[in-house]
């Protein structure tokens, strides 16, 4: 197998790796919705950590193994890269946004479960349901959307 | 071509990523895990494949096939290895990702009902979907990296 085989092939299973992220996220943002305990809520960020990992091994994966596939089988100005590396920076931006809005939603279940205060909390509840974290998250999987129909259709190649 | 080429994608990421959700969730549900929390985790790992993995393999699937249709690829006399292995993960993955399926919804069932932290029905479908999701990841490479 040559260079660029195993390039494209690192490529794409980042790629596989982001989505997967985004998938698990939608699920455990859906499920937050619905839980009542501090506890629920703590266990689902537990199970956040492994969409953490997707997403750095993902981004990081595309953006490396994707430039340098450009630099090896396509020319880095072209139209459709371009937009691609736009859309990878703008999704980046959201993704950082996204955590941040979430981020605060864990911290105060944590301390909630933390001070024995392991019953239905409606501040909690309210701070699960953030629509900004929702917003965000669901501009951040169209994003990621747009530049997998970039890289299929290739407009301008 | 690029439509059924972006169906078939986007169904084996949807597909991947429902795996791995479903993984994620039994995985977290079998540690130690109180009764109530085992039962929540064993649902979403069951919704999980039940809205995600299955429709994500049926898209992926519909892709492959429209694909192979336009690209006149009945006519090879012999099949690339990358198609091969494509074929058959494909094909029995589905088989596995609908008997972990109904291990998982069995198992939640059970699990809520009888109030326990564990259920071998769950823990049959997390090895199932494991094994699923390897020969998946082992797919992507093979029909992305093309090996002879």
């Amino acid at each position: 197998m040559a260079l660029t085989d195993w390039l494209l092939a690192l490529h794409v299973l980042a790629a596989f790796a982001w989505i997967a992220a985004l998938v698990l996220y939608s699920v455990l943002i859906a499920a937050l919705w619905r839980a009542a305990l501090p506890s629920d809520v703590v266990r689902l960020f537990r199970v956040s950590r492994v969409g953490d990992a997707l997403t750095a091994v993902g981004m990081i994966g595309t953006i490396v193994f994707g430039i340098w596939l450009a630099f090896d089988e396509y020319e880095i100005w072209d139209g459709w890269i371009i937009a691609a590396l736009v859309l990878w920076i703008v999704a980046a931006a959201v993704g950082s946004r996204t955590g941040a809005a979430y981020k605060e939603v864990s911290d105060r279940a944590s301390a909630l479960v933390a001070d024995g205060r392991d019953v239905p909390s409606p501040e909690l509840s309210a701070l699960a349901r953030t629509q900004r974290g929702l917003v965000l998250h669901a501009a951040g999987s169209l994003l990621t959307l747009a530049i997998l129909v970039v890289m299929v259709y290739k407009p301008g190649a | 071509m690029e439509f059924p080429l972006l169906l078939h994608i986007l169904g084996a990421s949807i597909l991947v990523g429902g795996l791995i959700t479903a993984l994620s969730l039994q995985l977290v549900g079998w540690a130690r895990e109180t009764p109530g929390g085992a039962a929540m985790l064993a649902r979403l790992g069951f919704l999980s494949l039940l809205v995600l993995a299955l429709p994500g393999w049926i898209l992926m699937r519909v892709g492959a096939q429209w694909i192979w249709s336009e690209q006149g690829w009945d006519d090879v006399p012999e099949e690339p290895a990358w198609l091969g292995i494509g074929w058959i993960t494909g094909d029995l993955g589905g088989l596995l990702i609908l008997i972990a399926l109904i291990l998982a919804g069995v198992g939640a069932r059970r699990l809520r009902k009888s109030g326990g932290t564990t259920s071998g029905l769950i823990r049959s479908a997390t090895v199932l979907t494991a094994i699923t999701l390897i020969a998946y990841v082992v797919t992507v490479w093979a029909m992305s990296a093309k090996p002879d």
